[in-house]
């Protein structure tokens, strides 16, 4: 297919380099500078989606982000992105993408039925029909919606591109290179400052691209390539293309997508898909423009309506015409100007304005060309169903109530100006409380909130000349405030014709007898009717009818909707549109991909993983690894077949009958220093610590001040003012963080340092009953012996030249040590270990085994110790000292914590000895009892017991203390489950504790 | 996110900082009798206040240094910082 609707010459486009692409299944082609929608009107393509509601036909609207229709489905280089608009992305060749919410196809789409049926479908039809019944929710209406709604299918493969987040931070962030954009930029960038100059779309000059402006002598083209060639030489200056300033966020800081790689076939070695910029800035120029506005009128969403600004950017950038026979409609000069560029081209347009005598040197240029002109006459009603075909005008009173006798003339295109509505986004983001301007009809920024400032179009400032001088001027104040430098810009001369006041008119009447749907928010198929309906079915606030309408809440949000709608809303309501007032500007300004967003976190990088330094040995010896927080630990070491199950309960086995190692560095351990060291301890566990001798250690418990309990773990006394102390893994950040709370905040007085040294140390745990000749061979020169080395004694050894420190605790409630040696040295210390226990049938454990260990002798961990238990919950109460005060005690006071049938640990066994217990399963009296069946307690930890080969649990369980011996249920509606019960004491194995002070 | 200066490091992200409530709060003296109510207070009871407050963060990736910071709840602007001994007048 040729290009019949590009003209000859003109235009951005590079016509040396054609680009075929696809759409629909079709071959087109275009060239290098097109966007996918200039491209498709190129070749005279209108039809491109159809409406979400309605399914009607939906053509181009507009020519960038503001476009609400041509929402499309894009397949690039295997992959499959939805929501792109046609207006913003640029032609590569071989792009590929097809239009979306049609079925079976664009042009034959059996949704359309819903235009016929649209008097069912009024504002609320989905609140009020999919009530009920209740039971058709999930079987019926939600497949439903679910089939019918959305603009496009995400993609379910993994994402194959690379995104990227950047911090910068600069003096002045600059938003959009139009003229204003491009006046600050260039002053600030003078005076010395750091200035980031965005603009989303891929050419820098904004208005001047499509204006007919004179600055400095030239072109305004012309000047913005010249002052941007002469930014991009400057090393304190940014600038940057496709990067859109979507969010203001607090204290200045503006979130920006760079589009690095959506333009090219695919993205190139090492380059990110899109690039993602948390900039915080000293001072924000928002100079992002303005946005045309429609006139409403009947059929206002036909193929072929469309902005009058779009069609003069279609014109003037790509070289194409969007018509032979334009009618355009308008209520300002703007209107005149699409005019004028149509006809320097070769094509006679027809213009329609509202206003009755306008006068302006615009208006006199398309006199003098001849341009036929009909004033106080509108567009009533499109005709046409799949592209305009003629329009019905009429005649229109000076009041715009009455209109005159209906005509119809032939066109192919409406090109609308309803007016401009400046783009205030980023400056409401920012906090800024807009004003509504009656001059413009529309809203702009009041004062500032945060640094920003606000210039140009986007500030309701429509004159050239005007824009440059407070832009030149803003830039220069705001940089030399920040760089003491006052380097005199001279303000170029500005050449621009001079327009006349809009028409304050925006919707056109129907006429008797017809009832056109006159659409509001395009995207969302929200017409003036289903405003009217909400406000007569007494909604008042406009954030309640936007969202009972859904107007401005498709993925445009009502860029070209909003102020229409809320024009409606006050003359409904016989109000002014400010007391009106308008929805909250949220961020994202525009669309953002959530891979830009996510960035580089993704997969196994969306943590850090933390390693031990024998990590490579646990992985050559077929470890089996889980997450344990942020650190990757052995679960078991799988031999040959072997599953968890297995696995584990050889190890733990092993560790029971002859000696394990297990890799325990992942402990959160804390050097403290100082004379008061014993005294912050005394402080900070519920314990008595102001005795213990010099090597020594003690378990210890730690509250929070509500009494519950935080955390356990020994503390060691290396020497006089020296503890090391350990923390549960998941615990160790909190612990550190908490103590230095104290030290700092109420306990100053306090000689005490901290710090964590859990990365120093590698820490092995040796346990089984030949842990101790183990141990001797290790360190052949140290006496450990019972006597040498009691139950929670410590001393320093010589590991084969290495300086090691040996505790003698348990957690496996064996006899066991704990060896920790500096980091470096942990995969020899781990070597040495399990080259000399080689005799004693040494085998490494990983956490499985590690917590059947613990659990069948009824130690607490992180199940129990789960933010909401107590100490005498976990059956630690005689660690509560009476004598002393420590964080939290007053707390224990309190009637729940002391209820005669408080909940405690118990062990759980099946009567049938077979049945495994789910976690977390609940413990009930009545396995049949009606629901909800009431809770005594919970299981909080299984394992299979090794030491009596049946399945034991833990259990939190209400009045624990006396439920010894009681036959309960334990119930996982999860797994469903319903397991006989017995309650047994939480010390199902050694419940004296011998083994550990054998 | 907010810009938080921090008095030991200078200004720097929100992300660096963990939060950790309302600074006014005083423990009670260890060893002192207390009613409940009074400990209830301390423990639990804050005023959910709209508007300047004076409130604890930890500058965890930083200096690990406790310090005030008076912001105001609704709008985020951050008025003044003080180090953990620094009295706030």
């Amino acid at each position: 297919m040729t290009q019949a609707f590009r003209i000859e010459n003109g235009g951005l486009i590079n016509r040396d380099k054609k680009l075929s692409f696809k759409f629909n299944g079709k071959t087109y082609l275009g060239y290098e500078g097109d966007t996918l929608a200039s491209a498709l009107l190129a070749n005279g393509v209108h039809l491109v989606g159809r409406s979400f509601k309605y399914h009607r036909p939906r053509g181009f609207f507009g020519a960038g982000v503001d476009e609400p229709y041509a929402v499309v489905q894009l397949y690039r280089n295997g992959e499959t992105e939805p929501n792109i608009k046609a207006t913003e992305q640029e032609l590569f060749e071989g792009l590929e993408a097809k239009s979306v919410n049609c079925w079976p196809s664009v042009n034959f789409d059996i949704g359309a039925i819903n235009n016929f049926l649209k008097i069912f479908l009024p504002a609320g039809f989905y609140y009020k029909t999919f009530m009920w019944p209740k039971s058709f929710w999930y079987r019926i209406y939600e497949p439903f919606i679910r089939k019918a709604a959305g603009l496009g299918v995400a993609s379910t493969k993994h994402d194959k591109e690379r995104y990227e987040h950047k911090y910068e931070y600069c003096d002045l962030l600059i938003a959009g290179s139009g003229p204003s954009g491009l006046a600050s930029a260039y002053a600030a960038a003078k005076n010395g400052a750091k200035v980031i100059l965005a603009e989303d779309k891929p050419r820098f000059g904004g208005s001047l691209l499509t204006s007919d402006v004179n600055i400095g002598n030239q072109s305004g083209k012309d000047w913005a390539d010249g002052i941007i060639a002469e930014l991009k030489t400057m090393p304190n200056v940014v600038v940057k293309n496709r990067s859109q300033i979507f969010g203001y966020y607090d204290h200045n800081m503006l979130v920006m997508s760079e589009k690095v790689s959506d333009h090219l076939p695919s993205t190139k070695k090492y380059h990110p898909n899109k690039r993602l910029w948390y900039i915080r800035a000293k001072e924000v120029l928002i100079s992002s423009g303005s946005i045309e506005r429609p006139i409403v009128f009947g059929n206002n969403d036909t193929p072929g309506v469309m902005l009058s600004s779009a069609a003069k950017e279609y014109l003037k950038v790509y070289g194409v015409l969007v018509g032979r026979k334009p009618l355009i409609f308008t209520n300002n000069d703007s209107g005149y100007e699409t005019a004028i560029e149509f006809k320097k081209h070769g094509v006679d347009p027809f213009l329609l304005d509202s206003r009755k005598k306008p006068e302006s040197e615009i208006i006199d240029e398309a006199k003098n060309l001849g341009i036929n002109i009909k004033n106080s006459y509108v567009v009533v009603a499109a005709q046409g169903y799949k592209k305009v075909k003629s329009a019905d005008i009429a005649n229109i009173s000076e009041d715009k109530k009455q209109l005159g006798k209906i005509e119809n003339i032939q066109c192919d295109c409406i090109c609308v100006s309803g007016f401009w509505t400046p783009t205030i986004h980023l400056a409401s983001q920012s906090g800024n409380k807009t004003k509504f301007k009656e001059e413009i009809d529309a809203f702009v920024p009041g004062q500032s909130k945060q640094n920003e400032i606000t210039l140009g179009a986007a500030n309701g400032v429509f004159s050239l000349e005007e824009t440059l001088k407070t832009s030149f001027k803003a830039g220069s104040e705001l940089s030399k405030k920040i760089t003491e430098n006052d380097n005199e810009i001279a303000i170029p001369n500005v050449v621009e014709k001079k327009s006349s006041q809009h028409d304050k008119f925006w919707c056109v009447p129907l006429p008797k007898g017809k009832n056109y749907k006159r659409f509001l928010d395009f995207q969302n198929d929200v017409s003036v009717s289903d405003i009217e309906i909400a406000l007569r079915e007494g909604y008042r606030s406009i954030e309640h009818v936007k969202r009972y309408t859904t107007l401005g809440m498709a993925t445009d949000q009502g860029k070209t909707s909003n102020l229409n709608g809320l024009q409606l809303v006050s003359e409904i309501e016989n109000k002014v549109v400010p007391a009106v007032g308008h929805t909250t500007f949220r961020p994202p300004y525009t669309p953002v991909s959530i891979g830009a967003i996510v960035g580089r976190e993704v997969g196994k990088h969306s943590k850090p993983s933390r390693k031990s330094p024998m990590h490579s040995w646990h992985e050559k010896n077929n470890a089996v690894f889980v997450d344990a927080g942020v650190w990757l630990r052995p679960r078991y070491y799988k031999r040959g077949n072997e599953n968890l199950f297995e696995g584990s309960k050889r190890e733990a086995k092993n560790v029971r009958k002859n000696v394990g190692v297990c890799d325990v560095t992942t402990l959160g351990k804390i050097d403290i220093k100082g004379p008061d060291a014993a005294e912050l301890l005394n402080r900070v566990y519920t314990n008595a610590w102001l005795k213990l001798p010099v090597g020594k250690a003690r378990y210890g418990v730690m509250l929070r001040e509500d009494g519950i309990v935080m955390d356990d773990g020994t503390t060691t006394r290396i020497s006089e003012n020296h503890y090391h102390m350990t923390t549960t893994t998941a615990q160790a950040a909190n612990v550190l963080s908490h103590l230095e709370y104290y030290l700092q905040l109420v306990w100053p007085e306090l000689n005490v340092n901290v710090v964590s040294t859990t990365e120093q140390w590698a820490g092995a745990a040796i346990a089984g009953p030949k842990s101790r000749d183990l141990l001797q061979k290790l360190f052949p020169n140290s006496d450990v012996s019972n006597d040498g080395l009691p139950f929670m004694g410590y001393m320093e050894g010589d590991l084969f030249g290495v300086k090691a420190r040996i505790f003698r605790i348990s957690f496996s409630g064996e006899l066991a040590y704990e060896v920790n040696v500096e980091s470096d040295y942990g995969n020899f210390m781990w070597e040495k270990i399990m080259e000399i226990g080689e005799e004693f049938n040494i085998q490494p454990y990983g956490t499985e085994a590690l917590s059947t260990l613990r659990i069948e002798m009824g130690h607490v961990a992180g199940s129990e110790l789960d933010g909401r238990t107590i100490p005498f919950d976990n059956a630690l109460e005689g660690l509560v000292s009476k004598k002393k005060d420590f964080i939290g005690k007053r707390s224990l006071q309190r009637s729940a914590f002391i209820a005669e049938d408080r909940q405690r640990i118990v062990g759980v066994v099946p009567l049938d000895k077979q049945t495994s217990i789910p976690e977390g399963s609940h413990l009930v009296k009545d396995d049949k009892a009606q629901l909800p069946n009431p809770k005594l307690g919970h299981i909080s930890a299984s394992c299979w017991s090794v030491e009596y080969d049946n399945p034991f649990s833990l259990a939190i369980l209400k009045d624990g203390k006396n439920m010894i011996g009681q036959k309960l249920f334990a119930m996982s509606p999860l797994k469903n489950k319903v397991i006989p019960v017995e309650i047994v004491s939480s010390h199902y194995v050694d419940p004296k504790g011998e083994r550990v002070r054998s | 996110m907010l810009y938080i200066n921090c008095p030991h490091c200078g200004m720097r992200s929100q992300n660096e900082f963990s939060y950790g409530g309302d600074a006014s709060v005083k423990r009670p003296e260890l060893n002192k009798e207390v009613s409940d109510q009074e400990w209830d207070n301390f423990v639990y009871n804050r005023k959910s206040l709209r508007g300047k407050h004076l409130e604890l963060w930890q500058h965890i990736s930083g200096c690990r240094q406790w310090i005030k910071v008076e912001r105001d709840t609704a709008t985020h602007e951050i008025f003044r910082t003080f180090k953990a001994d620094e009295e706030v007048a």
